[in-house]
Parts: C-alpha cells; structure tokens; sequence
C-alpha cells in the first residue's frame, strides 16, 4: 500500500456546509488508475467519520482530474461550525492519505525532481 | 487583433496582504486592471454587524487604504484600473470615502462608479415560501424575522456599463466573484451577451485569479517546493478577444504558474464542472485546453459556454445565537488524556453553574483533530503535547459569555503543564446562519452611477 499523495496531488475548497475535493493524476498513467480505482465509494468510507452524505464523483478527462463534491462533511460550515477547520482547507490533504494498492511503478515520476510535469 | 487584456488581482479575501496593490503595479505598470474580491459567504453579515456600532462600516475599508497606497502611481502616470467588490452592504459610503481620498492626493479627477442593486432583503422577507434553501429545502418563513443581509450576486453588466462611461475605479456590492474580471472583458472587447464562450472564457480567467495567490503556488499540494513562496507574485491573466487567456505573475516574484498550480485552482471550490453556474454565462470546464507555453505562462482556451440561468443566486445570513472557541497548550506525560479530561471538567462546571449549550466541541489539536477519526499516524499517548480546544454555542448570549471567562482558569486547577493563555479570554461571537437561496431576475434591479 502507498498514499494517494504519491501518484496525486488534490485541493479542496467549501460552499456553505458541503465541500469539494479534486484529485489529480501525478501523471496520465496515475490519472487512468485513479479513474478505475478511485471511486465515489471509496472517498465516501474515508470520510465518513466526518458525517459526509452520499458523495458524486465527476470525471474531467481534459484536466487528468476527478472532482469529488462531499455534502454535508462541514458541521454546518463557515460561521456556524465549531470545529477546528470550517471551511474545509484540510480534506484535500486527508484525502492525499489514502492507502491505496497502486502499482510502484506509478510513484516513479514523482520522485524525478521538485517541479514534476503534472 | 486587439492586445490581451491584462488582470490582475490584488486581494482573493477581506484580510488578504495589505500591500499587494501597490506591489502589483510597482512590479508590472502596464496591468489595465486590478481586481480586489473582499467578500465571502458570511462576510457580508459581518459588515452588517460593524455598521450597527458604526453607520461607516458597511463596506471594507481596507480598500480606501489601498487607494492610498496607490496614490503615487496615479500622480506619476500610472492608469491601471480597479475593479473590487469593496463596497459591500454599502457602495455608495465606500466610494465617499475613495473619493476623499483620491482629493486629498490630487487626484479628483480620476472617475469612481458604483454598483449596487444586489441588496434584496426586502423582496425575501416580504416573499418568504418563494426562498427555499438550496443546501436542505426548507423554507424561509423560520428564519424570516432573524435575516440578517440578503445579496443577489450580480453579473458583469453593471462593471462594465460603468467602464463604458469612463470609470477608473469601479466600487460594487455583492457580484459574482469572476464577474469582477468579466467586466472589463465585456467592457474593452464590446462582446455581447449572447457571446457565450467568450464569457465563459473570461469566467474561467476571473475564477483563477479570485483567490490571489492559490493560483501562483499558494495552497499548492507540493507548496514545500514552490521557488521563493515566503513572496508569491500575485496572479495575472492576460485575457484574448476570443476569451482564451495566458495565467502568468509579474516578473522576479516568487512562486510559480505551472499546469498544477493552475489545474488545482481551476478546480477550487467548484461542483458539476460541466455545469459552473455564473450570472453571466453557464460553462463547461470540460472543454478546456490548458498548455505550459512558457516559465509561469500558461494558456488556458476552450472554454463553452451557455445562457446564464433565469435566476440570480442569493446569499442570505440570519442570526442563530452565539458561539466562542477558547484554547490551552497541554504538555506533559498522558497529555492528550489530560486535555480531554480537563476540557470536559470545563464544560462539567459550566453545566453545574447553570450554563446550557445546544453544541459543544472538544478537539485536542496534533492528534488529526482537523479531520478526526481520518488520518491520525500515530496513537495519542506518544504526543507529549496538545493544544485543548474547547468550543461552545447557545441560543443566548449568557452561558457563551460565562464559557470565556472560566477557561484560563484551567491553569491553576487543571492538570500541570497548562499553559498559552497569554492571549487573554476568548471572544464571544454571533452565529450567522447561511442560506444560499435563488430569486428571479425580475425581482433584481443593478443600477450604475458614475460619481463625477
């Protein structure tokens, strides 16, 4: 098992008490596995500690990127939520910490240097 | 062909780097616009509460700051424009205020326009049924007597109306956040309204460069590294006639374009991305083409649009009791388990002295509590240190109050080892309950009006 962090990268951002998180592929062999294997219902599990609702998953092919809208994961969200991170800022990296049984070989980009070709 | 029209942005927040304008124009002169986007969801409630204590503060009087701070590059030639959605709950006192300003610098002559029209608090309470709430589908009449504020986002026609009839600084209430970039587009390019790609395009630049620098390597996933981030250029799009546009910054800044940091933030808090729905025009991400073209250039073009829905978006706020988040450093052996038990002992003494909450939190930070039950690594009794986060909300003022005043106290009879208490007591503060909301355009009425 590796985390997700090292075949993807991800940012997630709120709207009122619902958030999104898009995860994109570190590379276009990493984007096809996440396509296959990243599914609504496995980031639906990961977060359900959080009280997330039925999550939609969205394929952008163009931008090697899926984009995953997680309802109701915010406590209420930006004034109303008492909790440490009300706006979400956090679930792109929560995300990235996935286990996941991808094969080694593709790590092998991102461990060329600094500034990886996404 | 006409030049590119370049944009920058200035400020993605209210309480963004105050001196980002000035920097901007110092490093790139020849940028025809800035923008400044100071409101999010709630901040307009927040406007709506400082204006109760003080009739001047309905709008973000940062910006008259950044004025100032561009005074010199006016007086020395400079004829960069700005757009901003500074004005808030009120434009009109914002622009007042702008203009004393440019006067006091000698520079009256430069043309401030607002743009207001957004306020429709009047038309949700007096119809309430027609406003159920987007998020759950309740309806408004529960809430109708505590609304707070209610906007309209309003589009780019207004800004660019504005433009037309020669403004250099243009002051708007709620609108859009990419409407603010639209504008200008619509303003120097002459597109019509039925140009639907081409403001899809300029949608898809304005929503890239909204939030500052999380499109020049700020909240970046590979932020450690991105080249010189402790001073990230603040972003800049170079937009077409035909609505395709090239993301870059302004030379010998810090950080970076790159197809990551600019695939990441095309994505940032988006939903259907065949589907993003704006005043202007509805369009699909789908059809994007995005290339590195050169170092921190990238283009982005194919952008498809088409027509905007029947209805604006509303944002309304209404009250809903009060909320405080107090916080202690716990070091020591079992610190986490200390922490815990101290945080509920609080909460124990508040009940016992008659204190009733309808929530209460408690977090020990440096156990994943961001995300908790998600992503801990390692078991709470390795850390040797915490910080105890104890969060309250009630209907009433009272027992939020009395929770501010008897957290410190956990220094001398909580466990040994308490301590970051040097901030004094915890601010009480009001809940704004959001309800995002839709109304039919013919209920909106965006009126302009140029100052001088």
């Amino acid at each position: 098992m590796i985390p997700l962090r090292d075949i993807a990268y991800a940012r997630s951002g709120d709207k009122g008490s619902s958030a999104n998180v898009a995860v994109f592929g570190r590379t276009p062999a990493a984007y096809r596995w996440l396509r296959e294997h990243l599914t609504a219902a496995v980031v639906e599990n990961h977060f359900k500690p959080l009280g997330v609702g039925a999550v939609t998953r969205y394929d952008v092919p163009n931008l090697e990127a899926l984009n995953f809208v997680l309802p109701g994961i915010l406590a209420g969200g930006g004034s109303r939520s008492l909790r440490i991170d009300a706006q979400g800022k956090t679930l792109g990296m929560a995300l990235l910490e996935l286990p996941v049984e991808a094969p080694a070989a593709l790590c092998e980009k991102r461990a060329a240097g600094p500034n990886r070709p996404a | 062909m006409t030049a590119p029209l370049k944009i920058a942005n200035a400020a993605g927040f209210w309480g963004d780097q105050p001196g980002a304008a000035a920097r901007l124009v110092a490093q790139q002169p020849d940028l025809d616009f800035l923008t400044l986007d100071y409101l999010a969801e709630v901040s307009l409630s927040i406007m709506a509460i400082m204006r109760a204590k003080d009739p001047a503060a309905g709008y973000a009087q940062d910006f008259v700051a950044v004025v100032r701070s561009l005074a010199k590059f006016w007086q020395d030639g400079g004829r960069t424009k700005i757009v901003t959605n500074a004005g808030g709950l009120d434009p009109l006192a914002c622009a007042t205020a702008v203009r004393a300003e440019l006067a006091a610098a000698g520079l009256a002559h430069r043309k401030v326009a607002v743009v207001w029209g957004d306020d429709v608090l009047a038309a949700l309470k007096a119809g309430g049924k027609d406003f159920r709430n987007l998020e759950t589908g309740a309806g408004l009449e529960d809430i109708t007597s505590r609304l707070v504020t209610a906007n309209a986002y309003l589009g780019a026609e207004g800004i660019s109306a504005a433009l037309r009839a020669g403004a250099d600084i243009v002051i708007t209430g709620r609108v859009a956040d990419p409407s603010l970039t639209v504008g200008p587009c619509i303003a120097h390019f002459g597109w019509a309204a039925t140009d639907h790609d081409r403001l899809a395009g300029a949608t898809v630049a304005g929503h890239l460069i909204e939030c500052g620098t999380q499109a020049s390597g700020g909240f970046s996933t590979d932020w450690l590294d991105v080249p010189d981030n402790h001073s990230l250029g603040f972003p800049i799009v170079e937009v077409s006639a035909d609505g395709s546009c090239v993301v870059t910054k302004p030379a010998g800044t810090g950080g970076s374009v790159t197809l990551q940091t600019v695939k990441e933030q095309l994505l940032y808090e988006i939903g259907d991305p065949g589907n993003y729905l704006s005043p202007d025009v509805t369009v699909s991400f789908l059809t994007l083409k995005v290339e590195a073209v050169a170092e921190n250039r990238v283009r982005i073009s194919g952008a498809t649009g088409r027509a905007p829905p029947p209805t604006y978006k509303v944002s309304a706020t209404y009250r809903d009791g009060y909320k405080a988040h107090g916080m202690l450093t716990v070091f020591g052996h079992d610190a986490v388990k200390k922490a815990r038990h101290a945080g509920e002992g609080l909460l124990r003494r508040l009940q016992d002295n008659g204190c009733v909450y309808r929530e209460h939190l408690i977090e020990c930070l440096g156990t994943g509590a961001s995300v908790r039950g998600i992503a801990s690594r390692v078991s709470d009794t390795h850390l040797i240190e915490t910080v105890l986060r104890v969060s309250v909300a009630a209907d009433t003022k009272e027992p939020v109050d009395r929770f501010t005043k008897e957290i410190a106290p956990l220094v001398t009879c909580g466990p040994q080892g308490v301590t970051g208490y040097a901030s004094g007591r915890p601010k009480v503060m009001p809940i704004f309950g959001y309800w995002p909301c839709l109304i039919d355009r013919a209920l909106v009425q965006p009126a302009v009006k140029l100052l001088n």
